[in-house]
């Protein structure tokens, strides 16, 4: 079997990750970082991810997407409250939202779908083979749309997403592996976006999920925001500026506090420093870890009513958990680990690397399917009750929240009128008592065959696939026959969508290939610079005054094709940085071998 | 949510009684794997709960005989393991693991595995009550007339207060009623399956089951009754 990776597309970062003779590992990047920022620009030469992309958001912010996670599955009225926030323009088209860049709107699992490549891509390289089936992670409190639009985002990728994992039961799956646990646990997994609880009960490498609660819009994004406001009403105060109408200002200073964020992490007190616009000279303050702890208090308190409750779910007290396991990069704050220590009475795990542990577990996800590991077993929930609406606008509730999945269950349905063809069925997920009040999920028809009222005896099936995905089939029990049941997402993309846009991205590939071409030449323009440069430090005295000036001169030219954004002129120049620095190449390599060899000529002995 | 379902294809045999590999054709004897080809075999319709995890008819079951079955069964059929074989063997594991985690959830709580058992006894015992039981009438009676007061009442003033407490001291009667109710059905459990374990088919073994089943029912209506009041009391006097 072809192999299989792990995947954690986080809303602030992503990571690819594979086994490796039993051990899972993280792949990194030309830059040998495994981390990909989860940042998409779209620049004069096409998309651009990661890295590279990071440095757009303060460039180029309209056109920079980050923290896209926090708009999958959903559509605009969601995140209506949120969009001051974001410098990119937000618009919606049959319920789901569209980002616009440039001239292009794109859907959020096509924006997500340009990391899952990036990623790919690293994954390629570094292993030397094709790479076309994933695992990828999910928040375990995603709902069924989010899950879709996840699984979406990996088809447009060019991926088979094998299976949707939740992040918190991937850390357990990589924890497990490495030290064997059992017993009761609690993964507290606190990331970029959103917030996760779950409780596992670990026993002969069964991993059962007992509950799971959480918050698919509580992060570290709302950290920082809370940060940053605090930076917003200080710059108004003192120097009477708003910054709003400056999204490159607004950026840098969502960065600035993310920055001050990190930091208070180990020291007590960090100075924070931003340049204004218009010469208004520079935003200085001191930001000290009590005045953080102060401002984000509440936001931290958040994160402990979900942990009750699951609690709750699991049947359990605080004291039945024997470890508590942290995730995600928000749970590197003192003050995070301190009140989780205070919940559970017991000191939190941490030993394996927060950013990295659900890509890891991800990748032992991976192993499972493809036959690898056998004795591991994930037995996850699923996170929100599945129901549907019912006369007077209540749902009722098929599959309760925390229902081991796959999990299925059974409607029958009829008609109430003499000759009616058709029931409606609107499938819901929540715990609200009203519909109304609940997720949407879809809407069908459901076709009957003309007869009295009350004849008709339809049996739908829901049922919930280890992904935590919705499937409906429908048969009617008078006939035995199966009936194909054409489900409209609410807040989804149609499965005509999803394939234009797995054609569009073959179209845009091409456009991709070059903003990457773009990239990697002016990395290698940018390592001959300083290689260059260092070299005509050190044998300088070893060649002409002329020659030395022609370096110079292609130095100069070349570091200004760099600039520019055409790939192959930055190729030109390279070729001619080469060309003049030759004489210089050869006078030192002459030189050493002068010395090494006792001045024996480069031809005496190529 | 899958975008569109088709399964108008769906092999006909999957339904057909288990007697038969839908792969091999040849007779199945083993529990759910073929003899012959060791393919999965889906879990009948007509298999009960309880058969699914080879128990008897049972209404006392060890909690840990039966988590060690039903991992064993998730091993033997979780989609996990499915991930190489062919389609109609994921869509079996898919089902069979469907059907096992509603076989687990049933029999796990005594509640949910006695109902699930005087279902497939007697039909279904899911008749909603309208009216409290006899030997609790006049005391609902007057509960309902305690909680009108309190919900019309000024809750901080010293009368509000008042109600507050007698409901409390209430609800506390209430939910040790309910597990009298739940200690009684416990002694029913017993009851039931020593008259299983006898296994005589005599008429005065026929009304002695009888007799279980509609004590059991009884009983249980009247818990569910009492756990709704309890839930509205909760929910008034938070």
């Amino acid at each position: 079997m072809a192999r299989i990776v792990g995947i954690d597309l986080g809303t602030t970062n992503s990571l690819v990750a594979y086994m490796d003779n039993g051990r899972p590992r993280v792949i990194p990047g030309r830059n040998e970082r495994a981390i990909v920022p989860s940042v998409v620009a779209m620049t004069d030469n096409g998309l651009i991810v990661g890295d590279a992309a990071k440095e757009h958001l303060t460039r180029n912010p309209e056109r920079t997407v980050y923290s896209v996670k926090r708009f999958m599955g959903k559509g605009l009225a969601d995140v209506q409250s949120e969009l001051a926030y974001f410098p990119y323009s937000l618009t919606e088209q049959g319920g789901v939202i569209r980002i616009k860049l440039g001239e292009k709107t794109y859907s959020p699992p096509q924006i997500s779908a340009m990391i899952l490549k990036e990623l790919k891509q690293r994954a390629e390289a570094h292993l030397g083979e094709s790479i076309t089936k994933a695992v990828i992670t999910v928040p375990a409190y995603f709902n069924d749309s989010q899950r879709q639009a996840t699984k979406d985002a990996g088809m447009i990728a060019g991926l088979d997403v094998l299976r949707i994992i939740n992040e918190p039961t991937a850390a357990s799956l990589a924890y497990g592996l490495q030290e064997k646990t059992q017993g009761t646990i609690a993964v507290y997994d606190f990331g970029g976006g959103t917030f996760d609880i779950s409780i596992l009960k670990l026993k002969n490498g069964i991993f059962e999920v007992l509950a799971t609660n959480g918050d698919t819009h509580l992060g570290g994004d709302d950290i920082d925001r809370r940060i940053a406001d605090l930076f917003l009403t200080d710059i108004s105060s003192r120097h009477g500026i708003d910054l709003s109408s400056h999204p490159d200002h607004m950026q840098t200073i969502r960065l600035e506090a993310e920055r001050a964020k990190i930091g208070l992490s180990d020291a007590l007190k960090i100075q924070v420093s931003v340049e204004l616009p218009d010469n208004n000279g520079r935003f200085t303050r001191e930001l000290t870890r009590d005045q953080l702890e102060a401002l984000i208090m509440e936001i931290i308190e958040r994160t402990l009513t979900p942990c009750r409750m699951a609690l709750k779910d699991a049947g359990l007290s605080p004291d039945a958990i024997d470890e508590v396991v942290l995730v995600g990069g928000s749970t590197r704050m003192p003050i995070v680990r301190q009140r989780v220590q205070e919940l559970f009475g017991k000191t939190p795990h941490c030993e394996i690397n927060p950013d990295e542990v659900v890509a890891l577990g991800a990748a032992v996800q991976a192993d499972i399917l493809s036959g690898g590991t056998t004795d591991m077993l994930l037995l996850d929930v699923t996170p929100l009750s599945l129901g549907i609406e019912t006369m007077g606008g209540v749902m009722s509730s098929l599959i309760r929240r925390n229902t081991t999945i796959p999990a299925s269950a059974k409607e029958m349905f009829t008609t109430y009128v003499d000759g009616q063809t058709g029931v409606d069925i609107h499938i819901l997920q929540g715990e609200r008592e009203l519909a109304k009040d609940n997720r949407s999920l879809a809407k069908f028809r459901l076709k009957v065959p003309p007869l009295p009222a009350g004849v008709p005896r339809i049996e739908v099936t829901f049922l919930i696939d280890a992904n935590g995905i919705l499937s409906v089939k429908a048969s009617d029990m008078r006939t035995g026959l199966s009936q194909s049941i054409e489900v409209k997402p609410s807040y989804g993309l149609s499965d005509h969508e999803v394939e234009q846009m797995i054609e569009d991205s073959f179209k845009f590939a091409k456009d991709d290939v070059n903003a990457r071409k773009l990239i990697e030449t002016r990395l290698d323009a940018g390592a001959l610079i300083t290689t260059t440069e260092k070299s005509l430090g050190d044998g300088l005295h070893l060649i002409a005054e002329e020659d030395a000036s022609a370096i110079r001169a292609a130095l100069s030219a070349l570091a200004t094709a760099q600039e520019g954004n055409d790939p192959r002129a930055i190729r030109a120049r390279i070729a001619d940085l080469e060309q003049s620095a030759q004489r210089l190449t050869v006078a030192m390599l002459n030189d050493s071998l002068k010395r090494g060899l006792q001045g024996k000529k480069v031809s005496d002995i190529t | 949510m899958d975008h569109q379902q088709t399964h108008s294809s769906n092999p006909r045999e999957l339904q057909m009684a288990r007697s038969m590999c839908w792969h091999c054709q040849s007779e199945v004897s083993g529990e759910y794997f073929c003899d012959r080809c060791v393919k999965v075999q889906p879990v009948s319709k007509e298999t009960d709960y309880f058969t699914c995890f080879g128990f008897p008819r049972r209404l006392t079951i060890d909690p840990g005989k039966l988590e060690a079955k039903f991992y064993e069964l998730s091993r033997a059929f979780h989609p996990d393991f499915y991930q190489n074989k062919s389609e109609t063997e994921q869509s079996i594991s898919l089902g069979n693991a469907a059907t096992l985690n509603s076989a687990y959830r049933t029999l796990r709580d005594p509640i949910q595995r006695v109902e699930y058992l005087l279902d497939l006894e007697a039909g279904s015992v899911k008749e909603i009550r309208n009216s409290p039981p006899a030997d609790l009438f006049e005391e609902i009676l007057e509960l309902q007339d305690t909680l009108d007061e309190y919900r019309a009442s000024d809750r901080t003033s010293d009368a509000g207060q008042q109600l507050r407490t007698q409901l409390q001291a209430e609800q506390v009667t209430l939910e040790q009623r309910k597990r009298d109710m739940e200690t009684q059905l416990q002694q029913l459990f017993t009851d039931w399956d020593l008259l299983q374990d006898r296994g005589e088919a005599t008429s005065q073994a026929r009304s002695e089951r009888d007799r279980l089943l509609k004590q059991m029912r009884e009983i249980l209506s009247n818990r569910t009754y009492v756990k709704s009041i309890v839930n509205d009391l909760v929910a008034t006097i938070g």
